[in-house]
């Protein structure tokens, strides 16, 4: 029995093993998240050239390729929402106010834009609608061969990122309209209301601040996009933020630090309003609805089945097939035929090294940052629940700031962190798989810390105090009674970093350096040099990558959270 | 005179005391949960803290089990100090059981790897584990039971699980959290006459809180009365019944109720009053001055005449075979008494009441009348 002192009279508290705890999760949350932030932050801020108090900024906010820039972030975004919001809203109406017989199906198609990397989407929407295009051409509806593809536009850009992110508004609507307590419906038909009138008048303002709520997520997905932008944009001549920050550090190196930085303080503004005003529209304009018996569809609708069919085939199916049957053809401009399907662009891109090692890196970036996420969510979940002091409360808000964040600004904080050697080591980490690997886990982290701490939340804390009581330490406690809880939200919350990491483009896009690609970033590469079919050939080896972790998801799913899988009602 | 014989220190010749409060104080943001509570209890004592909601009892048992850092004051196990100024003994080392409220019982584990948790944390070898599994189980009534999980046990097995899982370790002290507040009336009567069979089993020494005196009186050889924080008494059941220390203490145990007099005289463990012109004489030691009459209905009869009180009666209920009358006195300042009378009587008319026991205690001016009105109606 050793007496532990407390210095300085009874004021201290419990837990040294909690406090060396907090403090080695504060340690890594500066190290991948506030430094690289912080740096950005001043070098934003820096004097100009000649000195003047925020000079950079100044030059940088009043250049032409700047407002060009925005003009083109805020355009395109602005227009994808809307085709985000009325496809979301619509699909999700139709999904929960009617009884389908292929409900569950439907719901993963709708969900699919979201599931498949966004570069690959941006892909198989080309193919869709290029000249060659291997489902459009036999049909006669296929652009003249030699004319630019129509996608090269800001159009085309807010249409393939308005379906690439319809699911998130679908996603908040869908979940507003599961709570819709079926009586509220009941009354309506009481009191002879027309069904369409019900769904104008009585569901949509419900459900609305949800819906609008979605619309804002979608907003915020969309300024901070890079890959549909990169594909379509570039060759297209559109310029949004971005871009223009991947184009400038391309040009200039770090030269352009300063100036990128600026940019990415600009999106990482028009993100953050958009966010707070989608709390503000959450908090102020929800309506609390009574807890009720869900309402359950019970009108049978062949028509909508069909009409929905149709949008899930043009949205989801079409694109993807386009892809697979371009990297199916061994060179482009080939008319699409049976006879002369083969699969040597699969056996070429998998004999390339560079390929080959892409695979590896993503493999190995993903399953990595999914592993550190969980070693460090669990006990920091721990300490959310346990031990609460101002300390982890502060690092439980930090650590959601680069998921937050467009991904291309946490890219800018690591290349002004980590390109300078690293205090008292003397190297840098630029150029190397370690500045991959801490964006990454600075980026990904959320996605298992917020499923992990929810799970912790729903723990009794006195399942702990009778560990303390029983004698057992901190560790112990950790792993024989705190873990077995939250091991399921962990396992969940891994997945999605798994899947989300192995196609990011975003950050790679940035940070790779040779030996060290990505697949996204080789998807990019390949179509950039024109190999439009090998890149199409990786494109499809990726998605059905994904597709596999989401079978291994679904198979899980009985052990997995409630709602972890969206795909999953 | 409050806290009995317990709050005296220990004396040369008497064993040490098992467990020693002095002057524990905790406050959450300002506000005392624990106001400077001393009390200590011998080695195998069966204490009982019993107090209103909110008055700190949890608190309290909490800092006892080193799971809340007191701000002030020493905590001594066996004369051994656990928490005070400079020292502070983490749960994990304070060898000490605990029940709590929700039983927490670790769910990913059965019956027998609940209990046996702790005893591969003393290092204990899978023989000896294996005894004492058994053993325990023996005690609480649940062999047989040993693969089920937590989720597939009723309310009252996981009652014993719990406590099982508290014996094996062999502490000297075990803290119980109102163990029997989710259980139903007929199982909390089965389980108090458990506690009070493991108890004197055990030899261990318990700490139980609840705020069901019932409870209390029923299964503690000590009882501690808290409210807002402060320890009002600490005591045998009779002394909290028969020799309350406080208005709170009265009016609080066994619904007892106190009437304001006049103390005349005072010695020899007697007090002359004056009780609404009345003089009469009672146990008790206030000073000369205000006091309080402390009753139980159990003291109060109905005469046909000559009474030492007068009462109309507002209303009965028929209860344990007899008519508990509520009567609002004339002469004096207080707002209903009770008693039992053996027929009905139609509201309104007048009894006769004499009391034939009763306990004297000072009254200080200001503060007893907050407290009056708070405990009305405990
Ligand atoms: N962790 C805490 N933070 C803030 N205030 C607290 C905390 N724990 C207790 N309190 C406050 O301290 C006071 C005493 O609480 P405590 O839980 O000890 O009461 P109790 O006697 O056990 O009540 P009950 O019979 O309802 O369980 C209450 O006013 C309570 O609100
Ligand atoms: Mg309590």
């Amino acid at each position: 029995m050793a007496l532990a002192t407390t210095g300085g009279g009874l004021g201290g508290s419990l837990g040294g093993g909690e406090r060396v705890l907090a403090g080695l999760t504060a340690a890594y949350v500066l190290f991948t998240t506030f430094w690289p932030l912080a740096e950005l932050f001043s070098a934003a801020l820096a004097p100009g050239e000649d000195g003047t108090v925020l000079g950079v900024m100044r030059e940088t906010l009043a250049s032409r390729a700047t407002g060009r820039a925005l003009w083109g972030s805020l355009a395109t975004s602005g227009l994808s929402v809307l085709i985000s919001a009325g496809l979301g809203i619509a699909l999700a109406f139709a999904v929960s106010l009617f009884r389908l017989r292929s409900r569950a199906i439907l719901t993963f198609l709708i969900l699919m834009p979201l599931i498949v990397p966004s570069q690959t989407m941006a892909l198989a929407w080309i193919e869709l609608f290029g000249a060659g295009s291997p489902l459009l051409a036999p049909l006669g509806l296929a652009p003249a061969a030699g004319t630019t593809n129509p996608l090269y536009s800001a159009g085309g850009i807010a249409l393939v990122m308005g379906v690439e992110h319809m699911p998130l508004v679908f996603i908040a609507t869908r979940a507003a309209l599961r709570t819709l307590p079926a009586d509220l419906i009941e009354a309506a038909r009481i009191l002879g209301i027309p069904p369409h009138r019900i769904g104008a008048g009585i569901i949509l303002p419900v459900i609305l601040p949800s819906a609008v709520a979605g619309g804002l997520l979608a907003f915020t997905a969309a300024i901070g996009n890079f890959g549909v932008p990169a594909l379509l944009g570039i060759p297209g001549r559109v310029s949004v933020l971005t871009t223009l920050i991947y184009q400038r550090l391309n040009g200039f190196g770090p030269a352009a630090a300063g100036q990128v930085a600026v940019l990415a303080m600009l999106m990482t503004a028009i993100a953050a309003g958009a966010l707070i005003l989608r709390g503000l529209v959450l908090a102020r304009l929800a309506v609390p609805l009574p807890a009720g018996r869900p309402f359950e569809p019970t009108r049978r609708a062949p028509l909508v089945e069909t009409v929905l069919w149709l949008v899930v085939l043009a949205i989801s199916i079409a694109p993807l097939v386009a892809l697979v049957m371009t990297a199916l053809l061994p060179a482009i401009g080939v008319p699409f035929g049976l006879e002369r399907v083969s699969l040597d662009p699969f056996s070429r891109v998998l004999a390339n090294d560079a390929v080959r090692r892409a695979f590896a890196n993503s493999l190995f970036l993903a399953v990595g940052c999914a592993l550190v996420s969980v070693i460090v969510a669990v006990p920091f979940a721990y300490l959310t629940r346990h031990h609460r002091t101002l300390l982890v409360r502060a690092i439980d808000v930090a650590v959601e700031a680069p998921w937050v964040v467009p991904g291309t600004v946490v890219a800018l904080g690591m290349i002004l962190a980590f390109l300078p050697p690293l205090p008292l080591v003397g190297i840098s980490l630029y150029g190397t798989m370690a500045i991959l690997m801490v964006a990454y886990l600075a980026r990904f982290l959320p996605l298992v810390l917020r499923p992990v701490t929810a799970a912790a939340a729903a723990i009794d804390p006195a399942l702990d105090e009778a560990g303390r009581i029983v004698g057992a330490g901190l560790l112990r406690r950790l792993g024989v009674l705190f873990l077995p809880g939250v091991l399921p939200a962990a396992v969940a919350g891994a997945i999605l970093v798994v899947m989300t990491a192995v196609n990011e483009l975003t950050l790679s896009a940035l940070l790779w350096s040779s030996g060290h690609e990505t697949i996204g970033v080789m998807v990019f590469a390949l179509q950039y040099e024109g190999s439009s079919t090998a890149a199409a050939a990786v494109a499809v080896l990726s998605a059905a990558m994904v597709f596999a972790i989401c079978a291994l998801a679904t198979l899980l799913a009985r052990w997995l959270p409630q709602g972890m899988l969206p795909w999953r009602d | 005179m409050p806290g009995g014989r317990w709050l005296a220190g220990p004396r040369k010749d008497e064993p040490v005391p098992r467990l020693t409060a002095s002057r524990l104080t905790k406050s959450f943001d300002g506000a005392t949960a624990v106001d400077a509570v001393s009390f200590s209890i011998p080695d195998g004592a069966f204490l009982a803290l019993l107090g209103p909601s909110g008055c700190g009892k949890t608190t309290l048992l909490r800092m006892i089990a080193g799971l809340e850092v007191p701000d002030a004051g020493t905590l001594a196990f066996d004369g051994t100090i656990v928490a005070g100024p400079g020292v502070l003994l983490p749960p994990e080392a304070r060898r000490l059981g605990m029940v709590f409220q929700s039983y927490a019982l670790w769910p990913n584990m059965s019956v027998r790897g609940n209990i046996e948790f702790g005893l591969k944390v003393q290092k204990l070898s899978a023989e000896a584990r294996r005894r004492r599994i058994a053993e325990v189980l023996e005690v609480v009534g649940l062999t047989g039971l040993e693969a089920r999980r937590p989720h597939e046990l009723s309310g009252g097995q996981r009652q014993r699980v719990a406590l099982a899982r508290s014996l094996a370790m062999r502490p000297g002290l075990i803290l119980l959290d109102e163990p029997l507040a989710n259980l139903d009336a007929h199982l909390r009567e089965t389980m108090l006459a458990e506690f009070r069979r493991i108890h004197s089993a055990s030899g261990a020494t318990f700490v139980f809180v609840t705020h069901d005196q019932e409870e209390a009186m029923a299964v503690a050889t000590h009882v501690a009365v808290m409210s807002r924080g402060r320890l009002e008494q600490v005591g045998t059941p009779e002394e909290l019944y028969r020799r309350p220390a406080s208005e709170m203490v009265a009016r609080f145990i066994g619904r007892g109720r106190t009437l304001a007099v006049e103390v005349l005289a005072s010695g020899e463990g007697r007090c002359r009053i004056n009780l609404a012109g009345t003089v009469l004489a009672f146990e008790g030691s206030a000073p000369v001055g205000p006091g309080w009459l402390c009753l139980h209905a159990s003291d109060l009869a109905a005469r046909g005449e000559g009474g030492h009180l007068r009462g109309r009666v507002l209303n009965q209920i028929f209860q344990h075979g007899a008519f508990m009358t509520q009567l609002v006195p004339i002469g004096i300042d207080v707002e209903t008494i009770s008693l039992a009378l053996p027929e009905r009587v139609a509201p309104g008319a007048l009894v006769e009441i004499a009391l034939r026991g009763g306990w004297v205690i000072a009254r200080d001016a200001a503060p007893s009348a907050g407290l009056a009105a708070r405990y009305l109606h405990a």
